[in-house]
């Protein structure tokens, strides 16, 4: 077996061993390329039947509008159930990533709200698309990851996980993040995406699209709230996306590459990672085991 | 991010080809601590070109601000990614990377040296095809060298490079190379490895590790690098009795009932006979089915779903296999366990015992020896302590079918889970089966409250409602008590109220709550579930608990706001409605 092969194989036993042994699974569906794999891999896991599990997006008000027209379609093509939770709480206080900044945008919108679906629907396991080559404390992270009742990750007692038998075992209101991703890197994401011609967000290709510099980053001008400072101006430059979250914080890369072998080869030269596009792992060093501990996925 | 490659620039479509064909190779780094296992990874990767920009720079900020290298980067920072790993100097999980060459794409997990963390060692031993053992050069062998190196061997690693590192240190000295080797050859020749290959290397100078140093003229064996882009692993999985655990039974409508599991060993194709575990009842394969079409044969590695020729009951953790090439099956299990918790064995409690697929009670009737990682001689014990390893009887709840571990190593391990904690507590590798219940000869005498408990099935208890009994819940000890019952439960019902009449009315109050407290623990030495209704203040329960009980086997019934279990503790809520919800609850969370 080739090591995608053997890779996607891991996948879909992680993805059976959840359904089996969880009674209310959910998977997070975060409409970027990684969940793109994992809803094509849960796809394979169950085929001819259909996940036995619901996707859920929780949605910031932020995404980019390509993101939830892309969402929308491909729920409807494969039949999907897909629940959409949003943090009114935030949207009430206008919680808005311009005037707030990246910190607390994130942690209202992404983490509390994540929390709050997760114990609405009483969900007891949740799939989730991260790799463990994105970043150094997911490095660490085990493909059964444990959260308390608070949604709390420990990360200097995690359960010892061995060969591929996985504990699934949590008392009531206890929680298991699973990551069938766990081993990809982001070249064999877009290789497979390639391979098996997984559909994509269109933003993750290049086009001309209109832009405007801030704070070093070119940001997408997706819609009319966002407010031109002093001295900016829109300007439409060929840019793509190489990650994609809330369209305030994700910063675009110039680039001319519009088919995934392009793409493909632009990542393999680039020198800079692909987080390097969000603006929340720059907060501080270590920030992203602090916001996994909170409940961050 | 990849290697480097021409190829990449001039003509990604035959680069993205190259890359499809590529094999993986998974190893870990593992030895004593501070023996440079982080920083050898990280030159590695650093070597290799494998970081980027952006991480270069947070790399050598961190380094200055917490680095072990001064003014010079620290390798070690690009793995001990945690919070308190480079607060501390030092890894204590394992940490997965991954990079690839020209030749093959690698994942490494990068393991931490202290004792303290060894379970987080076997989780990526687990999982490993090699191991590269550090040494060094310094200071030799080290009980941790020994230990990890026992635990790959135990894991089923054949193939070991050991690593004699920080060659730096010590001149280069050929000498003290050889002389490290010679030692270690001679602790492993009890190991069972199929390959040692042993390099001089400095990982933080990078001498040998992607190309030979000039250093080290007197050694002509390759860079470690070189090694691991060409060491053999066998893949004998394709080629041995076919196995299939079942993991998920789906069923779309009523035409399509399809088998979904990954192939551990062997090969399949329509038309196969199979036989069911369990049962024993066999069939033949009708379609080997996946998203992209039918497969006229799958292989060992691959995730698949089987259809049959036949209606026959099958359910997840069965093992479908080769009729001609049976597993085991058996209820007895002779086994290795590498005990991975702070709380000891605890022979005759009743643990988890989870398969490839499934799961099922199970109690360690015997500890026959632990090994001494020194000097891997056997000695006798009575428990397994934190990182211990011994050869254990175990009794399951049910049979359940399997292959020695030595001969499929995804039929043959298994964890154990703390039914009350839910705790990984050990990994477990079969041997093999005991003919039959256990002999006299072979039970240990005298018997203990683990055996009279075995033979009723369960795990003694007790039960203590240590809070006073409102009218809301003064009929639950006899509910749960016939709900117990029910489930086929031994129990006894102890009121300490009847009882101060016939063990001594007179007493005061802390006396005749130590009398009831003896009776309950005479009547889980007889291996009951004993139900205790006696108010008593939480520290005195919990500190009877601890003197006198197995983990686990007193719990502490209360009352509060919210239901929690916390140890010992039990929390019944004040808001849920019916006594019967409530002994619901019980049953459901605690391990009955
Ligand atoms: N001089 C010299 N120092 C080294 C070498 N390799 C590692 N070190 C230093 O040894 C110390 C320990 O290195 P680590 O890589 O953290 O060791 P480790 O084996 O990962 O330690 P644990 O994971 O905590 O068991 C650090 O200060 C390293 O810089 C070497 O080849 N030469
Ligand atoms: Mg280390």
């Amino acid at each position: 077996m080739t090591h995608l092969e053997q890779l996607e194989a891991e996948s879909i036993h992680i993805i059976r061993e959840v359904a089996a042994e969880f009674e209310n699974p959910v998977m997070l569906y975060s409409v970027g390329k990684d969940s793109a794999v994992m809803l094509h891999l849960a796809r394979k896991a169950f085929y001819p039947a259909r996940p036995p599990f619901p996707l859920m997006h929780v949605d910031t008000t932020w995404k980019f509008r390509e993101m939830i027209e892309f969402r929308d379609r491909i729920v409807d093509e494969y039949g999907f159930d897909l629940l959409i939770h949003v943090n009114q709480e935030g949207v009430k206080q206008g919680i808005d990533p311009f005037v707030h900044g990246s910190a607390l945008h994130t942690d209202v919108m992404k983490t509390e709200g994540l929390k709050q679906a997760l114990d609405k629907y009483k969900f007891d396991a949740a799939f989730g698309g991260a790799r463990r080559d994105e970043e150094k404390s997911r490095a660490k992270e085990r493909i059964f990851s444990f959260r308390t009742a608070s949604h709390r990750w420990d990360p200097k007692n995690q359960r010892p996980e061995l060969w591929n038998i996985y504990n699934a075992r949590v008392q009531p209101g206890e929680s298991i993040r699973a990551f069938p991703l766990s081993n990809w890197t982001e070249l064999d994401v877009w290789q497979y995406i390639h391979l098996e011609n997984i559909p994509i967000v269109p933003l993750y290709l290049a086009k001309e699209r209109p832009v405007v510099e801030r704070d070093g980053m070119l940001i997408l001008v997706d819609d009319d709230r966002l407010k031109l400072r002093p001295g900016e101006k829109v300007q439409t430059k060929s840019v793509r996306f190489r990650t994609l979250g809330c369209y305030p914080l994700t910063g675009a890369v110039e680039s001319t590459a519009a088919t995934l072998p392009e793409i493909i080869q632009e990542m393999l030269l680039t020198r800079t990672s692909e987080r390097q596009g969000r603006l929340i792992d720059h907060d501080q060093s270590g920030s992203m085991e602090k916001k996994k501990q909170e409940g961050y996925f | 991010m990849a290697h480097q490659s021409e190829l990449i620039a001039e003509d990604i479509q035959a680069y993205l080809k190259s890359q499809e064909q590529k094999g993986l190779l998974r190893f870990i780094t593992c030895g004593s601590v501070d023996d440079g296992k982080s920083t050898l990874i990280g030159r590695l990767l650093w070597d290799s070109k494998m970081i980027f920009e952006d991480q270069l720079a947070a790399l050598s900020a961190d380094s200055k601000r917490v680095g072990t290298q001064g003014e010079n980067i620290d390798y070690a920072l690009l793995l001990d990614g945690l919070q308190a790993e480079r607060e501390q100097g030092i890894t204590i999980d394992v940490a997965y990377r991954y990079f690839s060459t020209d030749k093959r794409k690698f994942i490494v997990a990068d393991t931490p040296g202290h004792e303290q963390y060894t379970r987080n060692m076997v989780t990526g031993a687990s999982t490993a095809q090699v191991a590269v053992i550090l040494v060094d050069a310094r200071k030799g062998l080290m009980t941790q060298t020994r230990r990890h190196s026992y635990l790959v061997s135990l894991v089923g690693i054949r193939r070991v490079v050991l690593a004699v590192n920080k060659m730096d240190l010590v001149d280069y000295s050929a000498d003290r190379f050889e002389a490290i080797c010679k030692e270690y050859q001679l602790f492993a020749s009890g190991l069972g490895f199929k390959e040692i290959t042993a390099i001089p290397i400095s990982a933080l100078e990078g001498d040998n590790v992607l190309h030979s140093s000039e250093r080290t003229p007197w050694y002509d064996g390759p860079a470690l690098l070189e090694h691991l882009e060409t060491v053999q692993v066998e893949d004998s999985a394709a080629s041995r009795p076919f196995r299939l655990p079942v993991q998920w039974v789906n069923r779309p409508d009523l035409d399509f009932r399809g088998f979904c599991g990954t192939i551990v060993s062997g090969t399949i194709r329509p038309g196969d006979a199979i036989v069911v575990s369990s049962s024993g009842q066999t069939s033949r394969v009708a379609r080997i089915v996946t998203m992209g079409g039918d497969l006229p044969q799958a292989v060992a590695g691959q995730a698949v779903t089987l259809t049959l020729t036949d209606e026959i009951d099958i359910s997840r953790g069965d093992l479908l296999a080769a009729p001609e090439q049976r597993p085991a099956q058996s209820d007895q299990l002779e086994a290795h366990l590498a005990w991975l918790h702070e709380q000891p064995l605890a022979p005759g409690r009743s643990y988890l015992l989870k398969t490839a697929a499934g799961s099922a009670p199970a109690q360690v009737r015997q500890v026959k020896h632990k090994i001494d990682v020194n000097t891997l001689q056997q000695q006798s014990a009575e428990t397994l302590e934190l990182n211990e390893v011994g050869l254990c009887q175990i009794a399951v709840s049910k049979s359940i079918a399997f292959d020695p571990y030595g001969d499929n190593e995804a039929t043959g391990s298994f964890i154990l889970i703390d039914r009350l904690s839910n705790a990984t507590v050990a990994a477990g590798m079969i041997d093999r089966a005991l003919s039959g219940k256990p002999s006299e000869g072979q039970r240990r005498l005298p018997l203990d409250k683990a055996d009279r408990a075995a033979l009723k099935g369960q795990q003694p208890k007790i039960v203590w409602f240590s809070a006073p009994l409102e009218e809301t819940i003064s009929e639950l000890p006899q509910r749960l008590e016939s709900r117990l019952h029910s489930l086929g439960r031994h129990t006894c019902l102890l009121d300490g109220e009847t009882l101060r009449a016939t063990l001594g009315g007179t007493l005061g109050d802390e006396a005749h709550l130590q009398r009831v407290a003896e009776v309950a623990l005479l009547m889980i030495e007889a291996g009951l579930i004993v139900l205790v209704v006696a108010t008593a203040p939480s520290a005195w329960v919990e500190q009877l608990a601890e003197d006198r009980c197995l983990a686990g086997e007193l719990l502490n019934i209360k009352r509060g706001k919210a239901a929690v279990i916390d140890g010992a503790t039990v929390v019944l809520s004040d808001q849920t409605a019916s006594q019967a919800e409530q002994v619901e609850w019980l049953v459901e969370n605690l391990p009955f």
